[in-house]
């Protein structure tokens, strides 16, 4: 579409400049390498995290300075969609580029897969991991046995997170089974400074509802494996997820359930001493009317009809219907606004940092992406 | 209708495609015309609401979609819509916002359906509703079907308490489990059925198959084999396959874990005999004539996209499908264009526009007299004032146009690639729902 429904609401995209750089925020998470997005179903959790690894990427030196993988749990394939990429794999994969030749890559983990690999590290089992497979006891470990899975998917995120420059990562090059060779493939500009394969890792984690579970590893398995292997497991991961490189973010909208989730969410996490990051507002609605219009509208009789109507008069609209329509949605706007920012209000409990994202009427690409993540980096989210 | 000259201009947009969107909209829920067949569909694609709900022959009602998209509210809205046009409705919702749970007089999670209060009882109608407690479920199932004593075994292994209360499924399955359940009883002539917020919508179709299948499957009869026969010892006795397996599993999960799985397994084993049979029953009644499943999505591409494979997942499973409901869709209430409204709005913040504008004048026109009497012209601040509050009017009108228009747009793809389906669309509301005045009113503000 041609029309671009930004016009109103002053956030232009901001391509990441030098000018832009000077302007923004200090960053508020120097030190966090694993940001775990989360949010109730519906809030754009997919579209945060995809823009907050292409805020992270950028501000490189030269192009390949930055370089950040964005990892998806769920299988749902959001992010090739999101970067109008082929479907994202469990191989780890390029998909975007920031302006100053920042790289996101982007992987889709799938908990079978993932259970095959650590089997075949760790224990070398050959046939009967197949056997294992044709028994159903790899579905059932990975889909059935609770706990398991997010083990193995919180376990290879941590190894992502983990791993040094230069060096392959675990499992790969010695496995010799398909998806290793592919493998650290189009990385010819390795800095020599690096340290970390990727500088921040950004996790598209499920929804706030199971956020907590998914992360407490820990807790979850103690029930079930006090010793053995998979403990030993749950003990690497938790290391990483309880240190300060890790920080969870919250998406949420404005609206009472999203909220009341993010609510419950962060206390669960602190209970849990699982470390808390910032609370993402997204499809933020800019207010339009000033204070004393806005109190008017939200009213029984809503605006004043003359008022309105000697606003309209001199672009030839002063007419009943439209004033009447107006009227009215000046109320409906009104009545959201207000709403919004009890929300907020209620938000501010948590005492997080808050990020705000405008509402993209227009849906979300990648110009629709760079937008976000450069509002995020100027608000120090990044 | 405005929304459709408002969007004139400017847009190549199949009008046949469009007007089927918007009439959608425009008809649903009104008075009836008598009619109580069963088909919820009439003329041209349109869900009608109320014919199906009326229609004694629709037993089940099932909202499915994709998370976010307001299932819950849209179940309460149905049963509350059913129960006051005279039928006896439990509403089973598995995730309700605080205060929605509260205005239903669901203070307690305990799976127990209780009366709702303050509905419009005046055509005989009654509204009971019950929140989905999930390990519950699951332990009332173990307590139906095992011996005390076994049932206590069950109920205390550790392996039982993190399936009931974590496994992906376990919601899904129980949800379809309570409607079993809830259908025994036959206390109701209407069950409206909210599903798990998934992390996909096809899930809860195929998850008491998973689960179902699991528990019946081979690794189960695997694992509980040496359990009957005395123990771990037992390996050696297997064959060599099955061996390999119990041998390859004992040191990824450890033994003590092993041990539990598998004393939980043959506990299992003797009482559900047919757990899959129980998962097939559930399924065969989400096939049969009573029951009606309802697609809910946004105008949204991510819950159209599974909308869309829901619609086909139902047509692939020979599961009814009443049509899509079309939540949160957005409309232009004045009659101007996107392109107008912007162009009046710029000519006003750039005041170029003429000031010739009085208060009197502009009383006049409005046919209000203001009642102050006063016909001083406006003052320039006041002007100026008046002037900005109708651009930025304008301009909020513009954007829902284009917004409307891009759910017409998204939409219309949609219907094109479901031709036939019917559809319901509920208008978004500026303000969370969170009393029965509410859930009327959405119905109400769809007709």
């Amino acid at each position: 579409m041609a029309q671009r429904p930004y016009t109103r609401r002053e956030v232009r995209l901001v391509p990441v400049t030098n000018a832009a750089e000077a302007r923004r925020a200090k960053p508020d998470w120097p030190a966090v390498r694993l940001h775990v997005v989360t949010g109730k179903g519906g809030t754009g959790k997919t579209t945060v995290a995809a823009a907050l690894a292409l805020a992270l990427a950028a501000g490189g030196k030269r192009p390949g300075d930055r370089r950040v993988l964005l990892v998806e749990v769920e299988g749902r394939q959001g992010l090739a969609q999101l970067f109008d990429a082929e479907p994202v794999a469990y191989e780890e994969r390029r998909v975007a580029v920031t302006p100053d030749g920042g790289e996101v890559w982007a992987q889709s983990l799938d908990a079978e897969q993932a259970l095959l690999e650590y089997l075949d590290m760790f224990y070398k089992l050959g046939p009967a991991a197949r056997a294992l497979r044709r028994f159903g006891a790899i579905d059932f470990a990975t889909t059935i046995a609770p706990g398991i899975r997010d083990v193995l998917l919180t376990g290879k995120t941590c190894e992502a997170v983990r791993r040094r420059a230069g060096h392959t990562h675990a499992g790969h090059g010695q496995s010799g089974h398909g998806h290793g060779a592919q493998h650290g493939h189009d990385r010819t500009k390795q800095p020599q400074d690096r340290v970390f394969d990727y500088d921040a890792v950004v996790m598209d984690a499920p929804p706030t509802g199971r956020i907590t579970r998914f992360l407490n590893v820990n807790s979850e398995v103690s029930g079930l494996a006090r010793v053995g292997p998979i403990r030993n497991q749950a003990d690497a991961v938790m290391r990483v997820l309880t240190s300060a490189q890790t920080a969870v973010h919250f998406v949420t909208l404005l609206e009472e359930m999203p909220v009341q989730e993010t609510l419950d969410g962060f206390a669960e996490l602190r209970a849990a001493g699982l470390p808390t990051g910032g609370v993402m507002v997204n499809q933020a609605r800019p207010v339009v009317l000033p204070e004393d219009r806005l109190k008017k509208a939200a009213q029984p009789g809503g605006l004043d009809p003359a008022e309105l109507e000697a606003g309209l008069a001199p672009v030839g609209l002063a007419d009943p219907e439209v004033v009447t329509a107006l009227s009215e949605l000046a109320t409906e706007h009104a009545q959201r606004v207000l709403l919004e920012a009890g929300q907020r209000e209620e938000l501010s409990a948590t005492e997080a940092p808050m990020y705000e994202l405008p509402l993209l009427t227009d849906g979300i690409d990648r110009v629709g992406l760079d937008l976000l993540a450069a509002q995020l980096r100027r608000q120090g989210a990044a | 209708m405005s929304g459709d000259r408002a969007n004139g201009n400017g847009v190549k947009q199949g009008r046949a495609e469009r007007d089927g969107v918007e009439q959608a909209g425009v008809e649903e829920a009104g008075v009836q015309d008598g009619a109580t067949g069963s088909g919820a569909q009439d003329t041209a694609g349109h869900l009608n609401l109320d014919r199906l709900l009326d229609a004694p022959e629709t037993k089940i009602v099932v909202c499915c979609g994709s998370g976010g998209v307001g299932k819950t509210t849209t179940a309460a809205a149905f049963a509350l819509r059913a129960a006051e046009r005279g039928r006896d409705v439990v509403v089973l919702t598995i995730d309700p916002a605080r205060r929605l749970a509260q205005s239903l007089g669901l203070t307690e999670l305990d799976n127990t359906p209780r009366e709702v209060a303050g509905i419009d009882r005046s055509k005989g109608g009654r509204l009971h509703a019950m929140m989905l407690d999930m390990k519950r479920t699951f332990d009332e199932i173990v307590l139906d079907h095992a011996d005390p004593q076994r049932a206590e075994q069950i109920l205390a292994n550790p392996f039982y308490q993190s399936l009931s209360a974590s496994f992906a499924g376990t919601q899904e399955y129980m949800a379809m489990e309570k409607l079993g359940q809830l259908r025994a009883r036959g206390e109701w002539d209407l069950i409206v059925v909210d599903t798990p917020p998934s992390r996909s919508a096809l899930d809860f179709l195929d998850a008491p198959e998973r689960l179902g299948s699991f528990l019946d499957g081979r690794l189960i009869r695997i694992l509980s084999a040496p359990a009957k026969v005395g123990g771990l010892g037992a390996f050696k006795l297997l064959t060599g396959g099955v061996s390999l397996v119990t041998g390859a599993l004992g040191k990824i999960l450890g033994s003590t874990l092993l041990g539990e799985v598998q004393s939980f397994v043959a506990a299992l084993d003797t009482m559900f005999g047919g757990f899959r049979e129980r998962a097939e029953r559930t399924y065969q009644l989400l096939q049969t004539e009573g029951t009606a499943f309802v697609v809910v999505a946004a105008p949204e591409p991510d819950a159209l996209r599974e909308a869309s494979y829901f619609t086909r997942r139902l047509a692939t499973d020979k599961m009814p499908l009443a049509g899509l409901v079309l939540n949160r869709v957005h409309r232009p209430q004045a009659d101007i264009t996107a392109e107008r409204a912007l162009a009046a709005a710029e000519e006003l913040t750039n005041g170029k526009a003429g000031k010739r504008t009085t208060r009197k004048n502009a009383a006049g026109a409005n046919g209000a007299a203001k009642g102050n009497g006063a016909e001083a012209p406006l003052s320039a601040t006041e002007e100026a004032q008046a002037a900005q509050l109708a651009a930025a009017l304008l301009r909020l009108h513009a954007e829902r146009v284009v917004q409307s228009r891009r759910e017409h747009r998204l939409t219309g793809r949609f219907l094109a690639s479901h031709p036939g389906i019917a559809m319901l669309e509920l208008p978004a509301q500026a303000e969370d729902i969170h009393d029965l005045d509410g859930l009327r009113e959405i119905i109400a503000r769809s007709a």
